[in-house]
């Protein structure tokens, strides 16, 4: 079946979305190399990355000592935001923050950073791969069998906790007709099994399958009966007929503001039944027309700050953004709930100050002393030098108009006295480069 | 899960990055210059050290001293109009355990590890007795001043944490209704221009909350609402913060931009509504609040003195102290939890009864369900149905609410607890008893619902 490929002008300005929307934005001459490419082989490129490679200085504290990511508390937050900023392959790490926010599982209900590392490495080993094989590996996560207390459900003792989500929020979803009360119960009988030990001092450890622990009867799914195990609960919601449309809706949803059409989502359920294959749906998608001729999309905090570090070449240096990253409204590794973070609600007078605080800390390293600088006290210019230190990201016409009249109304207030004459175009630069950075112009891509 | 912040940065302390501290990125000063220290922040924190007293001493009615925005916002909703709040308990608490069935034969049978003992009597039904973490609310229930439901709910109940959650936002059991139930009240009978009609207390927006038209605010605590940026003050910074208000107001014609700009212009506003409550010592409670990790007591501490200022506040939501999905580890997890909560009422409570504004507020309490009513085997349980919520507050009227089933027929065929009240009909009496409005406007159906009385 084919599918609709976007067909008009593929130039920077439509490469720096494909960046921002399968990645965290462009470092800089990263678009242009995109649009030397044109549009199928940049997917490609994007879909098929070699090997990692870091660009840039590694993380480190304020104090110049290297991250803890296992121990120290906010520093699995830097040790992740590091590897969107300096990775070379975007959509990897872009597809890791999704399969976080599809399984999420949150610290707060583990209460090991390591293991929470451990399932991260797991998303992003199959960051592009098989879905079946993730949601295997998932299953038998630590993290994840602590979260939805997989290794608490016995056949004496049945859990629902994860047989519940399994098929509510990572395969089939809710209100669909898909599964019933009774598929949620038997579900968690044949994901009995996992145990684990915990020991003061060392933790949660020895996560296992138990046979012993394990209700081996028969049980009925989907009207199916069988004696089913993990595998076969696994198995059994991915062979669902209801399971390809959620899936690839909610993969959609990520990268695409408007639902997809009828078209477009029996073409993509069809490459998907194909292997549960994410790379090809994921291939299709970034080159659909809606993507790149359709409605902005706001991003998500982390890839909004990801991306500005990105943007100006800089590091990690200080820990400061895993608390920043909360304010925002998006803590890596710790989701608010199992479903994850609403992408539909980024947006709110709390997190609008978090992501001021973001580009504040950014500029706090970075701000123009009026003492030293010298600046033409011309709003047009000053504007101009703060949008090169965000190396020049294209603004609304709305957004340009509201940033000039601040830098006119600013000068004039300066009028007649000299140190504010010499001084206000400073002050007024360091004012710009912030509200550049949190204009809708840079929230959205 | 938990509304707790974990804050340990050893380095930059976060009181330097999120605020100005005077003198501090202020240019050196030539001859002749005038003191540039911040303009607006001695300012503010001169109004807001006015404010800590004004405050306690005398609660209501020194609008003059705020911001101009303020007093336009309060002028156009009344300061006397009154106040819902609701505080959430995220996960499903369990009934059977807030108010625990004792005299119920079935109990112990069915909670062989996780009967609760030792709480206090409930006055209006002999089979029922308090949780012991929740002593705060019987003190309060005896001078009548809490309506308890012991299992309210919904007809085919939804054992999903997020339909049956999302359900009780909007106030239907809807999974395509996009707006909450608070809402679409706001946007019937609120104002375009004051976000602080809705107000979250958690950080982020809580869906309750969402409107269609109107604006609503999201913030961690009124004394934290300010924006600066390092090199920028005096003037300059006057014009930037203006200039926010500017940009939320430019023309954007894509939706995603336009969205940021609303926000961006409720943020503005919000600002100005809060100013006077920016500084470190600027709310000062009547009453001690919980001691805790934990930010549910600091809300509503800073909830009470804003309602003691005489603010614009109508709808607020909260989350509750603790996390309530006990699967495991109930008996251990569900007693502190309680604990914070109920003491922080209590304490809300008494705030605004020394504030001289208890009248205005009412509070809900409630939970997207209850939980299984027999055990599970990892001490803990599972997804339930009927849950219990909590009326609290001076003009409450102070009598249950659909009682108790019984667990010998008051449960469905999956073992989950029948609802003896409708969360809808809740809504529905709130809205005319309360805030003085059509339910009819707000609630799908709300003409077949009934109208327990909630108002005394």
């Amino acid at each position: 079946m084919g599918l609709p490929v976007y067909g008009g002008s593929f130039g920077v300005a439509q490469a720096e979305r494909l960046l921002w929307r399968a990645g965290c934005g462009p470092r800089q001459g990263e678009a242009e190399a995109l649009v030397k490419l044109g549009l199928r082989a940049a997917v490609h490129a994007l879909v098929h990355p070699g090997p990692e490679r870091f660009v840039g200085p590694a993380p480190h504290d304020a104090k110049g000592r290297p991250l803890a990511p296992g121990d120290a508390w906010g520093h699995d937050h830097c040790w992740w935001l590091d590897r969107m900023v300096r990775t070379s392959r975007p959509l990897v790490e872009r597809m890791t923050l999704v399969w976080h926010d599809w399984f999420a599982t949150s610290n707060d209900g583990v209460g090991s950073q390591r293991l929470m590392l451990r399932q991260n490495a797991l998303f992003r080993s199959h960051a592009l791969g098989s879905f079946e094989a993730l949601l295997l590996d998932v299953t038998k996560d630590p993290a994840m069998l602590l979260w939805l207390n997989g290794t608490d459900n016995s056949k004496d003792a049945p859990n629902e906790n994860y047989a519940r989500e399994m098929m509510e929020l990572f395969t089939l979803g809710a209100g669909r007709g898909a599964y019933t009360e009774r598929d949620v119960r038997e579900q968690a009988r044949a994901l009995t099994g996992w145990r684990n030990d915990w020991k003061q001092g060392r933790g949660e450890y020895n996560f296992r399958f138990e046979r012993g622990d394990h209700d081996a009867g028969t049980k009925t799914v989907f009207h199916k009966t069988g004696r089913y195990d993990w595998h076969a609960a696994c198995r059994l919601c991915v062979s669902h007929p209801a399971h390809g449309e959620f899936l690839v809706r909610k993969l959609w949803s990520y990268f695409i503001p408007t639902a997809p059409d009828r078209r477009t989502l029996a073409g993509l359920e069809s490459i998907y039944r194909h292997g549960r294959q994410v790379r090809p749906v994921l291939q299709a998608i970034l080159m659909h027309p809606e993507l790149h001729a359709g409605p902005r999309m706001v991003k998500p905090p982390v890839v909004h700050l990801a991306g500005l570090l990105r943007r100006i070449g800089a590091g990690i240096t200080t820990t400061d953004w895993a608390w920043i990253g909360s304010l925002s409204g998006q803590q890596l590794f710790y989701p608010p709930n199992v479903a994850g973070w609403d992408d539909t609600r980024w947006l709110d007078t709390a997190s609008y100050r978090g992501r001021w605080i973001a580009v504040q800390r950014i500029l706090h390293d970075r701000k123009l002393d009026p003492e030293k600088a010298t600046a033409s006290p011309d709003a047009h210019a000053v504007l101009a030098r703060a949008l090169a230190f965000w190396k020049e990201p294209p603004l609304s016409d709305g957004t340009r108009a509201a940033l000039l009249e601040f830098a006119r109304r600013s000068l004039a207030d300066a009028n007649g006295q000299r140190w504010k004459q010499r001084q206000y175009p400073v002050l007024l630069e360091n004012a710009l480069r912030q509200l550049i950075a949190v204009s809708p112009d840079l929230q959205t891509a | 899960m938990s509304s707790a912040r974990r804050i340990s940065c050893d380095e930059c302390s976060r009181a330097d990055v999120l605020r100005a501290v005077a003198g501090r990125g202020l240019p050196s000063i030539e001859s002749g210059m005038p003191a540039p220290a911040g303009t607006g922040l001695t300012r503010r924190s001169f109004v807001a050290r006015s404010l800590g007293l004004a405050l306690s001493v005398y609660g209501l009615g020194r609008l003059q001293l705020f911001d101009e925005g303020i007093a336009a916002a309060a002028g156009a909703t009344g300061q006397a109009s009154p106040i819902l709040v609701t505080v959430f308990l995220q996960g499903g608490a369990d009934s059977l355990s807030l108010l625990y069935p004792e005299g119920d034969p079935l109990y112990r049978k069915l909670r062989p590890r996780l009967a609760v003992s030792g709480g206090a009597p409930f006055a209006e039904d002999d089979r029922l007795r308090w949780h012991p973490a929740l002593g705060p609310l019987a003190e309060l229930h005896g001078e009548g001043k809490v309506s308890v439901l012991p299992a309210v709910g919904y007809d085919h109940p939804d054992q999903s944490h997020f339909t049956s959650r999302h359900f009780w936002e909007v106030g239907a059991t809807d999974t395509g209704l996009l707006t909450g139930w608070m809402g679409r009240y706001l946007d019937a009978a609120g104002s375009a221009d004051n976000p602080l009609q809705g107000l979250s207390l958690t950080g982020s927006l809580q869906p309750t909350l969402a409107t269609a038209k109107v604006p609503v605010a999201a913030i961690d605590g009124p004394d934290q609402y300010d924006f600066w940026v390092p090199g920028v003050w005096g003037e300059v910074e006057q014009r930037m913060l203006d200039a926010i208000g500017t940009l939320g107001g430019a023309p954007q014609s894509d939706p995603a931009s336009r969205a940021v700009a609303n926000v961006t212009a409720q943020a503005d506003r919000l600002r100005r509504q809060l100013a006077p409550f920016a500084g470190d010592d600027a709310i000062v409670p009547t009453v001690p609040y919980p001691k805790t990790d934990d930010s549910f007591p600091t809300q509503l501490q800073g909830l009470a003195a804003m309602v003691g200022a005489g603010l614009p506040l109508r709808c607020v939501a909260l989350e509750a102290a603790g996390e309530y999905d006990t699967h495991a580890g109930q008996a251990a997890a569900l007693g502190p939890a309680l604990s914070t909560t109920a003491a922080s009422l209590l304490a809300f409570q008494r705030d605004l009864e020394a504030r001289g504004c208890a009248d205005r507020v009412l509070t809900l309490v409630w939970s997207e369900f209850g939980r299984r009513a027999r055990e599970n085997g990892s001490g803990g349980t599972d997804h339930g149905a009927a849950g219990t919520a909590f009326l609290i507050g001076s003009r409450a009227a102070g009598r249950q609410v659909g009682e108790f089933p019984g667990l010998a027929k008051g449960l469905d065929d999956e073992g989950n607890m029948r609802a003896t009240s409708d969360f809808r009909a809740v809504y529905a009496s709130l809205l005319e008893q309360w805030l003085g409005f059509d339910a009819a406007r707000i609630l799908p159906g709300a003409v077949k619902l009934g109208r327990p009385k909630l108002v005394a």
